[in-house]
């Protein structure tokens, strides 16, 4: 079906030049074009996201209310904040701008098996975040944090529109997503590079089907979640209203379901990202190509199934705790074949650190340390003195804004020639990463020392006691800004002055098949299909 | 009011008071079996994960010296050592086993009372905690934020975890809490207790707490389910005294403070009462 998908589109695109002018974005069916509109789609929502987590900073720069007097507006802050970096930011960003850009140039196929439907994906996505921002706007906007839990959801807490407008957000962005993930997953099985065996195929490859699963199997729960919810505001239903029947902790349960492969769609993908930079700038070969490919899969299969592990204080009985605490250390095992892996890659490397790599080995570090906190959080013993507090919020911003947000600009320094043509200033490109590495940690590792001494998240104000590191976390917030700043700066002074770029920046050690395409790639590639098949010489 | 002065002549001079305190980098002191558990278990913890994150740093500077592009200009070939990948899949198990095994002891440790002398109802709402004491005459009171300017100057950094009426509870004593809300979801946690326990509308949930007279005096926590606009604004304090103590707070409180009006400990009451009005 998808060779005729294929077929088609060969037939239909190849004998005439590009749309110009708005019809070329507008109407693309060309997986670069619309790879690069989800990237400008996450950079718009990165500097929403971004001021918002700014202006909660500055709220929580001392004690007391400095700034914000409505105080459903800082949580209207706080949820807004969440939905954006996930859902419009993290997401595009990985998985429909790097996917939709790289997975045809990197199995030799010449655009995704559904271009139209690849259209669609986007521009629901832009609805999707135009719902959230009207979300934020009507009637007090939605205070509820982005986990939505009821009652307080509920057409009694939140009575306007606000939750609504989130929910078809939500809906809206899910089944972007969901027509996103069948377009890779059909384009990934059927359009690979003759010989290009699923043993044979880029990690970042890898990363993207096991993401497009996860998606595909994660966020009908989550559809089917929001239904539920919204009957019960606006039909009377009760699924989550203990009153009539039903349970405001079944929430919880949809919720994560979804919400824990959330957080491996959100990180898989800068696995592979990270797979090949490290790769790339050791000059070798991955070490442990399987164990990294099958290390995916297995905690893609593992995130299916530790989702209580975020409701360790709703009352469990203490078997489904036990079982819960015990599967969620298990995923420590791949991950560490992962993280060694990568270490393996580099040793015996001749290592250059360019931009990318620098992100990289950062990721590697910094994913790390989130990854340690994990494991006390897993405990459900220890997570009794730690949930709800910033210590939280330190471990999944290391994991997600700092690994995740690395994997994002790792990936972009080391695309971005094959994407424009023209290379970034290296030297600025290293300042931008150390100003970002020093920001954030700045920012999120005084949070562990909050947490720990007990302050809860989400609230706009807090005892004085608290003052003193969450100054120093707003001055690490300010820092990051200006790197984010510096890299719209770098990103700008590049598309307009940058110097040309060859087909493959890189050298010997970037091997893919998108660097034996010229730079900028052009609209259309791979006419004729590499052959994969391995050589003799091999 | 009276309440705040009825505490201030119980808590005696030099009393344990576990608050937060500038640049804490630690948890707050425990004053229970289960949090000195919890401090034990994290410590622990920490030892393996701060090791952890020493090797790859450690593996990442030695990399960077010896296999940077001047050092080490031609790079090897290798992609498998069939051996290394064993060990380091083997390695990060026989850990987990280790940490296990402490983890599950201390969860089954903290799940429940073994034969509680007493019982303490508490009952989140928007945005104050009730409290009941159904063993005591089943007295009932809310527990409200002091506004800064209530509070003595000397007491200013109590802000946002001081409370108009203090729990009382007596030392040496295996105490069993019950958690319900009215509205939404809240959550009462104390972090020397090592309690953080969710209240649900229409649920019950149960943990305990046994203080050693070792450790009277003052606990303070805050709520920790976000609740709506004033979750940062409904703390919680707890006093512990000596059973004598408590015996004569027992006794004012029974005057000054309204019954609850039906049986006692009846947990379907309880449910039925939080599912109605949350509605």
């Amino acid at each position: 079906m998808s060779d005729a998908a294929a077929a088609h589109d060969h037939g239909h695109d190849d004998h005439h030049g590009a749309p110009a002018g708005w019809r070329r974005w507008v109407y693309s069916t060309n997986h670069k074009d619309i790879g690069t509109l989800y990237l400008v789609a996450a950079m718009v929502a990165v500097l929403i996201g971004g001021v918002f987590s700014f202006m909660i900073r500055l709220e929580l720069q001392s004690p007391g209310l400095q700034y914000i007097e409505d105080l459903q507006f800082y949580n209207v802050l706080v949820t807004a904040h969440g939905f954006v970096m996930v859902f419009f930011f993290v997401m595009p960003a990985l998985i429909g701008g790097f996917g939709n850009w790289f997975i045809p140039l990197m199995i030799g196929a010449p655009d995704m098996a559904f271009p139209r439907m690849n259209n669609i994906s986007f521009w629901l996505l832009v609805v999707g975040l135009l719902l959230l921002l009207t979300s934020a706007l009507v009637a007090g906007g939605a205070g509820t944090g982005w986990t939505v839990y009821p009652p307080l959801s509920n057409a009694t807490f939140h009575s306007g529109a606000a939750v609504d407008f989130a929910i078809l957000s939500l809906h809206v962005a899910g089944a972007s997503s969901i027509l996103g993930a069948i377009n890779f997953i059909t384009t990934i099985m059927n359009m690979r590079a003759p010989g290009m065996t699923y043993h044979r195929m880029p990690l970042f490859i890898w990363a993207m089907l096991v993401t497009a699963f996860l998606l595909l199997l994660a966020l009908p729960v989550l559809a089917g979640a929001l239904t539920m919810l919204l009957t019960d505001r606006n039909f009377g239903t009760t699924f989550f209203e203990a009153s009539g029947g039903g349970d405001p902790i079944f929430w919880q349960h949809l919720f994560w379901f979804f919400g824990h492969p959330e957080v491996y769609i959100m990180i898989v993908p800068a696995f592979g990202v990270i797979s090949h930079v490290v790769s790339t700038f050791s000059k070798k070969p991955v070490f442990g190509y399987l164990g990294m490919a099958y290390a995916m899969a297995a905690i893609g299969f593992i995130g299916f199934i530790v989702w209580a592990h975020h409701m360790f204080t709703v009352g469990f009985n203490v078997e489904t705790r036990a079982y819960f605490v015990l599967a969620t250390m298990v995923i420590a095992v791949p991950t560490g074949v992962k993280i060694f892996s990568w270490l393996a890659t580099m040793w015996g490397g001749s290592i250059e650190f360019r931009t990318p790599m620098l992100y990289a080995m950062g990721f590697i570090f910094l994913f790390v340390v989130g990854g340690v906190t994990g494991i006390t959080l897993a405990n459900a013993g220890v997570d009794i003195a730690f949930h709800d507090t910033y210590f939280v919020i330190a471990h999944f911003h290391y994991v997600l804004s700092i690994a995740a947000a690395f994997g994002i600009l790792s990936g972009f320094f080391y695309w971005f020639p094959k994407m424009c043509g023209k290379m970034y200033n290296e030297s600025l490109g290293k300042i931008q990463f150390w100003l970002m590495f020093i920001g954030v940690n700045i920012l999120f590792f005084p949070q562990h020392f909050s947490g720990m001494a007990g302050m809860p998240r989400r609230i706009p104000d807090y005892p004085e006691a608290y003052a003193g590191w969450n100054f120093v976390s707003s001055i690490g917030a300010y820092i990051s800004f200006a790197a984010s700043l510096l890299f719209f700066y770098i990103v700008i002074q590049t598309l307009r002055s940058g110097e040309k770029a060859p087909a493959n920046p890189w050298g010997e050690g970037a091997t893919t098949l998108e660097w034996q395409v010229p730079s900028p790639a052009p609209f259309h590639t791979h006419d004729q299909t590499p052959d994969m098949r391995p050589q003799p010489a091999e | 009011m009276v309440a705040v002065f009825a505490v201030g002549l119980f808590s005696s001079a030099g009393a344990m008071a576990q608050q937060p305190h500038p640049w804490q980098m630690n948890f707050q002191k425990a004053a229970t079996p289960v949090m000195e558990e919890i401090i034990w278990f994290h410590n622990w913890l920490l030892v393996i994960e701060i090791a952890i994150v020493i090797l790859v740093l450690a593996l990442m500077l030695y990399i960077a010296i010896k296999f940077n592009a001047k050092a080490n200009p031609v790079p090897s070939k290798t992609t498998h050592n069939a051996p290394l990948e064993v060990i380091w899949t083997v390695v990060p198990i026989i850990i987990l086993v280790v940490i296990a095994v402490p983890s599950m002891k201390l969860l089954f440790f903290m799940d429940k009372a073994q034969d509680p002398e007493m019982t303490l109802k508490v009952i989140g709402n928007q945005w104050f905690w009730s409290y009941e004491y159904p063993d005591h005459g089943n007295f009932t009171f809310d527990a409200n934020l002091t506004q800064k300017e209530d509070l003595p100057d000397d007491k200013k950094s109590l802000y946002l975890l001081e409370v108009d009426n203090h729990v009382v509870l007596p030392a040496d004593t295996s105490i069993r809490l019950l958690f319900t809300a009215n509205d939404v979801l809240h959550n009462w946690a104390i972090p020397s207790f090592g309690v953080k326990m969710d209240t649900v509308p229409g649920r019950i949930n149960e943990a305990w707490i046994e203080v050693s007279s070792k450790h009277m005096g003052t606990y303070y926590g805050q709520c920790s389910e976000l609740c709506g606009v004033n979750h940062g604004y409904m703390p919680i304090a707890v006093d512990i005294v000596s059973k004598a103590e408590f015996a004569a707070w027992v006794e004012k409180a029974k005057e000054e403070f309204a019954r609850v009006d039906e049986p006692a400990v009846d947990v379907a009451r309880i449910g039925a009462r939080g599912t109605t009005a949350g509605r």
